[in-house]
Order: C-alpha cells, then structure tokens, then sequence
C-alpha cells in the first residue's frame, strides 16, 4: 500500500474504518499511562502541584502549531500537486487545531495566575497565540464562506500559507523578546533542561495528544469524504427532479449518462 | 512598465471620484479619532498618552473600510478578468494596484494627521512621529490588506470576513508602529529600533502580499 | 495526593481539557452518524454514483 493507493477516497475510507479503532485504542491506554505519571509526578520546589498543569497545557501548546504545520502541508499539496484528498485533510484539521489552541490559552491562563500572579499578560508569546487563534477561526469562516469545496480548499490553502510565518514567530518569540513567559526548556539545542521526573511524563502525554489528534484527524476526514459525496448525490437528485419536470425531447434534457441512469430508474419505478 | 502606470493612474483616478471611497476613508479616520475622546472622557493627560495609539487604530480602521474596493469594483464590471488575462504578470499588477490605493487612501490619512493630532492634543513632535511611523507603516496595511481582498473578491457579502481575515496580519504592524510613536516620545527606548521593524514589515509585505494576492485571484476566478 | 493552595486551578484546567476533547470526539461521532444516514437515505431514493459503487466506501 503506497502513499499514492492513498489518494483514493475510497481506499482512504477503508484503511480509516480499518485503523481507527486500534489508534483509539492506543490513544487511550497511552492518556491513561500519561495521566497516571502526571498525578504521580513530584511537587516543583517553586510551583508546587500546579506544575501538573504543564503536562496538559505544553502538548496542547506544541499541537496547536504542530496541526497549522500539518494544513500547510495539506495546503500545498492542494496548491502544487493537486493531491486529492489535500483539501479534505486540510479542511478535517482545522477546527481541532483551533480547539487545542483555545485549550493551551486557557490552561495556559489558569496555569498563571499562581505562577505569575495574572491571568494574562500581552507579551509576545501569549499574544502570538492569540493571534493564531484568531487566525485559526478566520480559517473557518473562510472554508464556510465559499460554496464550492474546490475553490474554498485553494483560498483557504493561500491563508494558512500566508499565517504559517507566525509559527516560527511564537516558537523564537520567547527567545527573540524579553517575556513573561518562560523560555524554552525541552526543544532547544543542547538538549532538554527539565528534570527527567517531568520531562517523563511530559512526553508521553505529547504523545498521547498527538494519536489523539492522527485519530480525530482521520475520522474528521472521513467524514469530509462522506459529506462531499452527500453533496454530489444531493445535486444528482436535484437535476434528477428537475429534469422530470421538464418536457422531454427526443435528443435528452440532460447531461449525459449520470443523469440518464438516474431519470431512467425514475422512470422505470414509476 | 507603460501598462502597469496606466493600471496605477486608473486605479488613483477612480478612487478619487466622487463615489471612489478614497476621500471617504480620511472622514472615517475624522470620525473615530473625534468618537474616542468622548468614550474616554474629557481627561486630557491621558489622551495624550493615548493619542499615538488612537491615530494607529483609527488609520489602520480606515485603510480596512476601503480594502474591500481593491478589487471589488473591478470584479463588478469585470476588469479583473482582463487584467487577469493580461500579458502583465498577476504579481506586478497586484502591487500597482495596492500602490494606487495606498496613494488614492493611505496617504490622505498620513496629511490628516497633524490636523487630528491637535484634537487630542499632541504637540508637534509627536505628531510628526506618529506621522513619520504611520507613512513607513501604511503600505504594510495596504499589501498584505490586498491578500485578503484577493481571497474575500469572489464572495459576495465578503466585508466581514475580509476584516476577520486581514486583522491578525495587521496586528505586529499595529504593535511596532505605536511603540515607534512612543519611543518617540516619551523616548528611554529607542525609536530606531521598532521603527526600523516597521520598515521591514512593509518591505516584506512588498513581496509576500502581491505574490499571495494573485495566487489567490487565480485560484479564486478560475 | 494534596494538591496545594491552588487545588482549584488544577483541576478546572483538567477539566475543560477533558471536556473540549469530549466535545470534539462526540461532535466527529455524530457528524459521522449523520453523513451516514443521509447517504442511506439517497441511495435508498435510487440515485447513484458513477461507479455505482456505494457511497459509504464499506
């Protein structure tokens, strides 16, 4: 099974159906081991237990970047090679990328109140976020706004190419600019800085989030296949109801074959 | 080259006609820099500590209101078909393009300044620094505004989304041009600093917004 | 397992993690069910693909 059977929507739909009860499976056996490791994990000397918030906020966090990356992807696949199932990834992607975004703002906004004493502060890597949230959303009401899939799938592919430079901004924005928000202390060269009793745990709930969104991804897409061929069907009967409607003439109303079954089993039941 | 000065002195002619908007974007800005001293109140220390801030919101309000004209109107009677069909590459029609509106509507809002300075009280220094970031600051709004035109043209209530699209890309404009303005100012920080960001950002607007504005014409009018 | 002074902060915080995810598996679940029904729905009126294959791919 190559990446180009992959193209299919037909094969895509069964290969879904066939893999997306084992990566639940997996999504949550490895959410419960991360769980289980978060509430075992030490106190911070500093932090206290709230140091348990970073395990849910930092996944959530690198997600919401990581999924922006992934439609940008999609998009150029869209763009330059035209790959099929492109639009359809880009299109499933994006509201769970907003939601793991909105989820690192809010986590991220009740991990600082005690650590920092505000719920938010305008420095630059709270208001990047910010700013892919809103782009994010942005994102949504453009594939809503066209009527067309093909057509929104290109528009929408411009954008998220377009807000792409704000994710190397948020990742070197603490690093670039003197902010609230602490520097980085796993993705950094010279190796990770945090204690191997929260970088454990940390990881593996990194993990869990990332099945959890190639899960919600696949089944997302899945029904973006599904909805499309809803669609094409809904405009067939459309044509199919108009064309009986109309008078038949001895060269046919319609457009060919497609139509001509439809109308004929029409007809024949009736 | 003859081409794309014809494209730019159309554009600017047509702006400045009675129903062109051009004008009408310099009455926005008049409107909402006079609206926020009464949300404020009449405390004039604090709107001079405001009144960078106030100048950058109204203009970058008022170069939004007018963007949906780039290519809208030409959309209408379909010029942008055969500009689209042009022997004149996509790119560079686009930038002529968003350099005539920049003329015909940015630059009216930059003379307006020292004018609307004086009603919130800022004394002339700074009011030719707000001016001075507003004029390296107002083409940034106008390019990379053009790439969500491009993208909201072929929509037919487009206007809000054009907005929703363009504001998370005016923001790091809106952020560097007011702290210039303020540096200037009240000045331990230097001006050279965000100024010289402000800079760069139009000048990669230059490129990026042309280049993703024609992508999107293209894919959008086929 | 104590959770110290900001006991409150913590759990709202596994909480709406939880519950976003929640919403968004159920959300999916349904979209799916529905897209289902609906192509049963105009199969069962008669139309079909080109392929004349089922729509549901399975």
């Amino acid at each position: 099974m190559t990446l180009i059977d992959l193209a299919n929507p037909t094969r895509f739909l069964s290969l879904t159906a066939r893999v997306l009860p084992w990566l639940a499976g997996a999504t949550a056996i490895l959410l419960a081991i991360g769980l289980y490791q978060s509430a075992m994990a030490p106190d911070d000397y500093q932090q206290g237990a709230t140091v348990k918030i970073m395990f849910i906020h930092v996944p959530n966090a690198w997600l919401s970047m990581f999924v922006w990356g992934v439609m940008s992807i999609a998009a150029l696949g869209t763009l330059v090679w035209r790959h099929p199932l492109a639009d359809v990834a880009a299109k499933a992607a994006a509201p769970i990328g907003a939601a793991f975004t909105f989820l690192a703002l809010v986590t991220g906004s009740l991990w600082g109140r005690p650590m920092w004493g505000t719920y938010w502060e305008w420095d630059a890597r709270l208001t990047s976020v910010l700013v892919l949230f809103l782009m994010y959303l942005g994102l949504i009401a453009l594939w809503r706004a066209v009527e067309d899939p093909s057509r929104a799938a290109r528009a929408a592919a411009v954008l998220t190419l377009v807000g792409a430079i704000n994710i190397p901004i948020i990742k070197f924005s603490v690093d670039w600019w003197n902010t609230l928000h602490q520097g980085a202390s796993v993705l950094r060269i010279g190796g990770p800085t945090m204690d191997r009793a929260f970088l454990i745990p940390l990881l593996v709930m990194a993990v869990a989030f990332s099945l959890l969104f190639i899960t919600l991804h696949l089944a997302a897409m899945r029904n973006e296949i599904l909805r499309r061929r809803v669609r094409s069907l809904q405009m067939l009967q459309a044509r199919a109801f108009s064309s009986e409607s109309l008078p038949r003439t001895g060269s046919g109303v319609g457009t060919g074959s497609r139509e001509g079954n439809a109308s004929k089993q029409q007809s024949g039941a009736a | 080259m003859t081409a794309l000065a014809a494209l730019v002195r159309r554009d600017i002619k047509i702006a400045l006609r009675v129903g062109g908007g051009a004008l009408i974007g310099v009455l926005f800005f008049l409107t909402v820099v006079v609206l926020m001293p009464f949300a404020i109140g009449p405390d004039i220390p604090l709107l001079a500590r405001l009144g960078p801030a106030i100048l950058w919101l109204g203009a970058l309000l008022a170069s939004l209101l007018t963007l949906d004209r780039l290519f809208m109107a030409d959309h209408e009677d379909g010029s942008l078909d055969l500009i689209l069909m042009s022997r004149t590459p996509l790119e560079l029609a686009c930038a002529a393009k968003a350099l005539a509106h920049w003329l015909a509507a940015g630059l009216p809002l930059i003379v307006a300044t020292p004018v609307l300075g004086l009603l919130l009280n800022l004394d002339a220094a700074a009011t030719s620094a707000v001016a001075l970031t507003l004029l390296a600051g107002t083409p940034a709004l106008t390019f990379t505004g053009m790439i969500g035109a491009a993208l909201a043209v072929t929509l037919h209530r487009g206007g809000l989304l054009l907005a929703v699209l363009v504001l998370p890309l005016s923001i790091p404009v809106l952020i560097f041009g007011v702290a210039a303005s303020q540096a200037a100012i009240t000045g331990p920080l230097s001006f050279g600093t965000p100024f010289s960001i402000l800079c760069a950002l139009s000048l990669v607007s230059f490129v990026v917004g042309p280049f993703a504005a024609a992508a999107s014409l293209r894919h959008g009018l086929d | 397992m104590s959770l110290g002074p900001y006991t409150s902060f913590i759990v709202t915080s596994y909480t709406l993690v939880a519950a976003v995810v929640l919403i968004l598996i159920v959300w999916i679940a349904l979209d799916y069910r529905g897209q289902k029904e609906r192509l049963r729905e105009l199969e069962a009126g008669g139309i079909a693909r080109r392929s004349g294959r089922g729509a549901a791919g399975f």
